[in-house]
């Protein structure tokens, strides 16, 4: 072993920082799954009829469907009946109506995560949605956002006071029979962001939500929904953790995004849920549908992910693309060490003349990680002049890991050109080497190497997020090298 | 300042350096010279510390301590310098990324602050005009796309701004053209101080018309078996290394 090999293996043991359980009474239900459940659910949000009767139809639906087992991971089966469905921190009246009345010790969650909702003290430019288990707990900048018509509140908070806007779109891009795991989503989804941009109004800052897994036992269901109307532009962000613990929770949100003629929706998602321990103990299934529809001429929908963390992710943020000369966009860091799977991509699907789109996939394997990019073009007959670009690119770091890529293409229209690059490489000796002989340590030779690697997918992140998925992308691949 | 005695080294099991001794000290220009396969390049990645470069016999001591002992990184911020003779790529990092992080990992090393991006702009615009490398190379991913000369000239401006105590230069002539190897030659010439040593191996002995050496050595069989001053290259020039090769062969019967 290399001098170098042995001072990062050393690194190994930096421990995953979001690790911390916070103490907090939490109004839980037992474990367990059937339509009492559900209406329990819904009741507990006030929810209007309506959204009931669609929770109770996807419910039925859902007991007719098995498990994905196309994709390229493995665990073992689920069993949804050992779930808590809905787990939500206590509060002392309906809930809080302003950050004044937040339970302090969530706040103080927040806080050692790096998300102050103090709005003060709140980066600049980013308005927060906290998210803790199944609760939206605090939205700042909402009233200053509201001046210019833009809504950003709770899931819950939109069914009751836009209940028009909700039952108009939820479910138009990802309805409640697309997949097993969207399908219990529209069961059970307990809260989420909703987002509304007005036609011709460009949202002035950065719209955010924090998922935080807490309860023990618990699934995370969320749902985000994000409408652009005509002429509006927003950009969005998530970001996730939850405790470690030694048994794997769930995480089955649903993301859907509407954008109507000539909008513009970019959504950045940094993933970093528990990964489990090196032996493969815990962290969180990630299994994720995010789907956005261009619906006007010229509408532009962009994904940019940074995976870095859950046991197992299974998720293809997909654009449908409707509109003439719309444009979908999916940039995608994916990193795998330890024990981790993935399995994500996306899907392009051309259904309007002239449309554009573009996929650049980064895969990072480490340890025994298994790294999978399975993308689908699907050029439908009537995009005439459709055009696709591909690239995909794997990076390998030590012989116990794997790459797999399963490019899809489907093109019905002859006038349409899909091009697909694909490359997969070792990180180089040589390269580390140059770098160390500058004066560089073998830690930040792999850092500078990696983060090179991933550069075209980070230039797409806000600025401040691009930061943190460069220190979140150092952290993760902590002695990796070897 | 480097104290190289009876040094062997293997690569990949095969011995290539044979009990080769060398003594460098401040302010002196050593040119190393020698056949193809001699072991010139291996001297320069065992000095830079490359992995897979396994020294077997000898010791190398550079300022009073055991260079050998000490990873390549340390070497680097205790003013070791290797320009490659094969610059490496680095796709989507940038050359000004790197050389901020390299300089500031040497200057942290010698207790010096780092420097933060104006001043470091201001110096590497500075050390530019040194290696005449035009500023739009600064914004470029590392050696990517950068035509041979370039890539050299890059490993020159590396150097002019890690300010090294020793720079080994390995085969920074090859593949140059005249003009190319003149501007090398010049920023080479102008980092030549009574502090640093410079070691240059070459295969030829004309970049050495343009950095004058005060003393050459020709390796054969990984082993110097002759050392002289200038008009030694300018003989090898004249007769080729065949004449040498077999002097040391008998010196060494």
């Amino acid at each position: 072993m290399s001098v170098a090999t042995e001072s990062l293996d050393s690194l190994l043991k930096r421990e995953y920082q979001a690790g911390f359980v916070t103490d907090i009474e939490a109004d839980t239900l037992p474990p367990g799954l059937n339509e009492d459940v559900i209406r329990l659910i819904s009741a507990k949000k006030g929810e209007p009829e309506f959204m009931l009767e669609w929770r109770l139809k996807a419910f039925r639906h859902w007991l007719t469907m098995n498990p994905p087992s196309w994709a390229h991971v493995k665990h073992p089966p689920i069993d949804y009946q050992d779930i808590v469905y809905y787990s939500a921190p206590k509060t002392k009246k309906d809930g809080p109506k302003s950050l004044a009345e937040v339970d302090p010790k969530l706040l103080e969650t927040y806080e050692k995560l790096g998300i102050p909702l103090h709005e003060r003290e709140a980066l600049a430019g980013v308005a927060v949605d906290a998210v803790f288990d199944s609760v939206s707990v605090a939205t700042t900048f909402k009233d200053k956002l509201a001046r210019i018509g833009i809504i950003f509140c709770a899931f819950s908070e939109a069914v009751r006071e836009h209940p028009d806007l909700v039952q108009k779109y939820l479910g138009s891009v990802v309805p409640h029979t697309d997949n097993f795991y969207a399908a219990l989503n529209s069961a059970v989804f307990s809260d989420g962001s909703f987002v509304y941009v007005p036609k011709g109004v460009r949202c002035p800052m950065e719209l955010s939500t924090y998922f935080r897994m807490n309860a023990s036992k618990s699934g995370q269901f969320e749902r985000t929904l994000v409408i652009a109307d005509e002429g509006a532009y927003v950009s969005y962000l998530e970001g996730c953790t939850a405790p470690m613990r030694d048994e794997n929770q769930l995480h089955a949100a649903v993301v859907e995004l509407v954008a109507l003629k000539d909008a513009q929706i970019k959504y950045s998602t940094v993933q970093n849920w528990y990964p489990g321990d090196e032996a493969g103990r815990g962290g969180i299934y990630n299994f994720v549908t995010k789907r956005g529809i261009c619906r006007g001429p010229r509408a532009r929908i962009s994904w940019t992910q940074v995976e870095t963390g859950s046991a197992i992710t299974w998720k293809y943020p997909s654009v449908v693309l409707e509109g003439e000369e719309s444009v979908g966009e999916f940039y995608s860091v994916a990193v795998t060490n330890n024990l981790q799977q993935a399995d994500t991509g996306t899907k392009m699907i051309h259904i309007g003349r002239n449309t554009r789109s573009t996929i650049v996939s980064k895969g990072i394997s480490a340890a025994r990680g298994q790294n999978t990019y399975r993308g689908l073009v699907k050029i439908l007959k009537g995009a005439e002049g459709a055009r696709n670009h591909t690239q995909c690119d794997s990076l390998l770091m030590g012989d116990k890991c794997g790459a797999h890529t399963f490019p899809y293409i489907e093109v019905r229209n002859p006038t349409a050109q899909v091009e697909h690059e694909a490359t997969t490489s070792k990180i180089s000796e040589d390269q580390l080497f140059y770098l160390q002989s500058r004066g560089l340590s073998s830690e930040d030779a792999v850092n500078m190497v990696v983060n090179g690697f991933c550069k075209r997918v980070f230039k797409e992140l806000p600025m401040e997020f691009a930061v943190e998925a460069q220190k979140l992308l150092s952290v993760s691949l902590e002695g990796a090298v070897g | 300042m480097l104290s190289i005695k009876n040094l062997h080294a293997s690569v990949d099991g095969k011995p290539i350096l044979k009990g080769l001794s060398l003594e460098v000290k401040a302010g002196e220009v050593h040119a190393i010279m020698g056949p193809n396969g001699s072991g010139k390049s291996t001297l320069a990645n065992v000095l830079a510390g490359r992995e897979n470069y396994v020294v077997t016999q000898g010791e190398v001591i550079y300022r009073g301590k055991n260079l050998l002992a000490s990873a390549p990184e340390e070497r680097a911020r205790e003013g070791v310098f290797l320009a490659f003779q094969y610059p490496v790529e680095i796709p989507g990092v940038s050359n000004i990324y790197m050389l901020k992080a390299a300089l500031n990992a040497v200057r942290k090393a010698r207790g010096e602050s780092e420097l933060d991006a104006l001043d470091f702009i201001a110096l590497v615009k500075e050390r530019m005009k040194l290696a005449e490398i035009p500023e739009e190379f600064l914004y470029r991913s590392v050696n990517e796309g950068f035509s041979g000369g370039e890539k050299k000239r890059n490993e020159i401006l590396q150097m002019a701004l890690l300010e090294p105590r020793l720079a080994i230069l390995d085969e920074t002539d090859s593949g140059l053209d005249i003009d190319a190897l003149q501007v090398v030659a010049r920023g080479v010439n102008a980092l030549r101080s009574p502090e640093r040593a410079i070691v240059l191996v070459t295969h030829y002995q004309r970049l050495l018309n343009y950095i004058v050496p005060d003393y050459v050595h020709v390796l054969a069989s990984g082993r110097i078996v002759k050392s002289g001053d200038r008009t030694l290259a300018q003989e090898l020039d004249r007769q080729g290394y065949g004449w040498v090769a077999q002097e040391g062969a008998a010196a060494s019967a």
